[in-house]
C-alpha cells in the first residue's frame, strides 16, 4: 500500500533541474544569432497589496487587463481561490499566476480530502516555493498569498525565482510603488477591519491612479476565522462610462420564414443487463 | 540573472561558549527596497544557524534543504548534529551546483564538541573555518575595522557590541544594506535574539 499522498504533478528525481534554463540559453544562440529571442510572455501591468489586520488578512487588488496598450479585459479578477480559507493576488505573466494558482489550489483539494485537515498557509506558500525554484525564474507569477489557520494570520510574498518574505503589509505590481507609500504611511499593527479595507483600497487606488497598467476597479477579499467576503468590486472606477448601444437582441429580430419538424428513430440494438455485487 | 540583489551586510564571531550572528535587513531588487526588514539569519537546528547572502531564492532552497538533511541526520544519530557537518552541507550544495547558484552563506552555532564555530561558504563554494567572518557587498567596508578591532578572548558582551558597530559601519557606507540590525547568539544554554532599531544603533561623527 502505498503511504504517500497522491499528488497531481510528478515529483521529480531529487536535487535541483536546470536543464530547461540551459537549454533556453543554447536555443537563442542557435536559431538565428540573437534575432530570434524566445518569446516575451505577455504581461499584466497590475496593483495588488495585502494587509494583516486584528482579526485576519484583507487582500486587494485592481482590475484591468492589458495587451500591450490595449485594455484588454476591464474586469478581470486577480484575487484566486487556493483554499477556503487561503486566497492568492496574482501579478506578473497573466497565464502563470492563473494555472500556477490553479494547480496549487488542485493539489491543497487532494491533501485535503487526504487527510481530512484544512491546509495551512505555510503549506501552500512551501508548494509554490518548491515549484518556482525548481522553474528557475521561468514562470513569472509574483504573488502575494494570505490566509488564516489555526496559527494565525499570514501574508506572504512569493517572487517567480522561489524567494518567500512574510510581512505585514505587502504590495507588488507595476502599481506597486505607489500602493506602498500608502500602506507604509498608514499602516499601524493590530487595525479594525474597516481601517483595514479603507488602508488597502486607497492603497490599490493609489496605483490605479499613477500607473498606467493598472485601472478600472478595486477587488477586495477579507479572510478571518469565521469565513471570507469576497467584495468585487469594492469600489468602482469613477471614469465608468454609459454604453451608448445596445448589444442584446430582443427574441424575435429574426424572422422565422419556415419550421420543418423531423423525428429521429432510433432502434434498440442490444440490451445486457450486468447484476451488481451486493451483500 | 537572479531576481534578488545580493546587497547584505553578514557577520559571525566565535567567543568561548558560543557565537555571536549579524545581519542587516535590507533586500533590494535593482534600486526598490523589496523587504526593509528582512531575516537573513536562518535556524538550520536547534542550536546552529546561518547568516544568507547572495540570491533570496538561492540560498532559501539550500537552506531548506540543508536543515532537511541535517534533521534527518541528527535523528540517525540520536544526538545533537555537529556544526562542521552543517558546514559540510552546505559546502557539498554550494561547490556541486555552483555555476548556477549565487550564494554567501556563513554558517555558525554551538555544539558540545568543539564549541561555538563559525564556518564561511562563499561564492564558488570553498568551505573554512574562521575566528570571525563577514560577507555580503557591505563587508568590503568593514574589513579594515574588523582586522583591527578584533581579539581573541573576547566575551559574549564585547562580541555583541564589536557585531553591531559593524554593522553599523557597513549600513551606512553600503547603499545596498540597511534597515534594523538583528543580532543572535548561540551558545549552550540555546539561542537569544535581538534587534536593534534603526534609531537605537551605534552612531559615529563624520556628521
Amino acid at each position: 500500500v502505498d503511504m504517500a499522498l497522491s499528488n497531481v504533478l510528478e515529483l521529480p528525481a531529487s536535487g535541483f533541474n536546470f536543464e530547461n534554463s540551459a537549454r533556453n540559453a543554447v536555443l537563442e544562440d542557435v536559431l538565428g544569432d540573437g534575432k530570434t529571442k524566445t518569446p516575451k510572455p505577455m504581461k499584466t501591468g497590475t496593483t495588488i497589496a495585502g494587509v494583516v489586520y486584528k482579526d485576519g488578512v484583507v487582500l486587494g487588488a485592481d482590475t484591468r487587463a492589458t495587451s500591450s496598450e490595449v485594455v484588454a479585459d476591464k474586469m478581470c479578477a486577480k484575487i484566486h481561490y487556493i483554499a477556503p480559507n487561503i486566497y492568492c493576488c496574482g501579478a506578473g505573466t497573466a497565464a502563470d499566476t492563473e494555472k500556477t494558482t490553479d494547480l496549487l489550489s488542485s493539489n491543497l483539494t487532494i491533501f485535503s480530502m487526504n487527510s481530512s485537515r484544512n491546509p495551512r498557509v505555510i503549506m501552500a506558500v512551501s508548494i509554490l516555493q518548491d515549484m518556482l525554484f525548481r522553474y528557475h525564474g521561468q514562470i513569472g507569477a509574483f504573488l502575494i498569498l494570505g490566509g488564516v489557520d489555526f496559527t494565525g494570520s499570514h501574508l506572504y510574498s512569493v517572487g517567480p525565482y522561489g524567494s518567500v518574505n512574510e510581512v505585514p503589509y505587502l504590495a507588488m505590481g507595476s502599481g506597486d510603488h505607489a500602493a506602498m507609500g500608502i500602506l507604509e504611511d498608514g499602516f499601524k499593527p493590530r487595525l479594525e477591519l474597516d481601517e483595514a479595507k479603507t488602508l488597502v483600497c486607497s492603497a490599490i487606488h493609489a496605483g490605479i491612479m499613477s500607473d498606467l497598467g493598472s485601472g478600472s476597479n478595486v477587488d477586495l477579499c477579507v479572510i478571518t476565522r469565521q469565513g471570507v467576503d469576497y467584495i468585487r468590486p469594492y469600489q468602482e472606477s469613477e471614469f465608468k462610462d454609459q454604453r451608448q448601444g445596445r448589444y442584446k437582441y430582443k427574441p424575435g429580430t429574426t424572422p422565422i420564414l419556415r419550421e420543418n419538424v423531423e423525428p429521429v428513430e432510433v432502434e434498440v440494438m442490444q440490451e445486457t443487463v450486468q447484476k451488481m455485487d451486493t451483500a | 540573472p537572479p531576481h534578488w540583489s545580493p546587497g547584505t551586510t553578514i557577520m559571525a564571531v566565535e567567543f568561548d561558549g558560543g557565537v555571536v550572528m549579524g545581519a542587516d535587513s535590507r533586500t533590494t531588487t535593482g534600486a526598490y527596497i523589496a523587504n526593509r526588514v528582512t531575516d537573513k539569519l536562518t535556524p538550520i537546528h536547534e542550536r546552529i544557524f546561518c547568516c544568507r547572502s547572495g540570491s533570496a531564492a538561492d540560498t532559501q532552497a539550500i537552506a531548506d534543504s540543508v536543515t532537511y538533511q541535517l534533521g534527518f541526520h541528527s535523528i540517525e544519530l540520536d544526538e545533537p548534529p555537529q556544526v562542521q557537518t552543517a558546514a559540510n552541507l552546505f559546502k557539498e550544495m554550494c561547490y556541486r551546483y555552483r555555476e548556477e547558484l549565487m550564494a554567501g552563506i556563513i554558517v555558525a552555532g554551538w555544539d558540545k564538541r568543539r564549541g561555538g564555530q563559525v564556518y564561511t561558504v562563499p561564492v564558488g563554494g570553498m568551505m573554512t573555518r574562521q575566528p570571525v567572518s563577514v560577507g555580503g557587498s557591505g563587508s568590503t567596508y568593514i574589513y579594515g575595522y574588523v582586522d583591527s578591532n578584533y581579539r581573541t578572548g573576547m566575551s559574549r558582551e564585547e562580541c555583541l557590541q564589536f557585531t553591531a558597530k559593524a554593522l553599523s559601519l557597513a549600513m551606512e557606507r553600503d547603499g545596498s544594506s540597511g534597515g534594523v540590525v538583528r543580532l543572535a547568539v548561540i551558545s549552550e544554554q540555546g539561542v537569544d535574539r535581538q534587534v536593534i532599531l534603526g534609531n537605537q544603533l551605534p552612531r559615529f561623527s563624520a556628521a
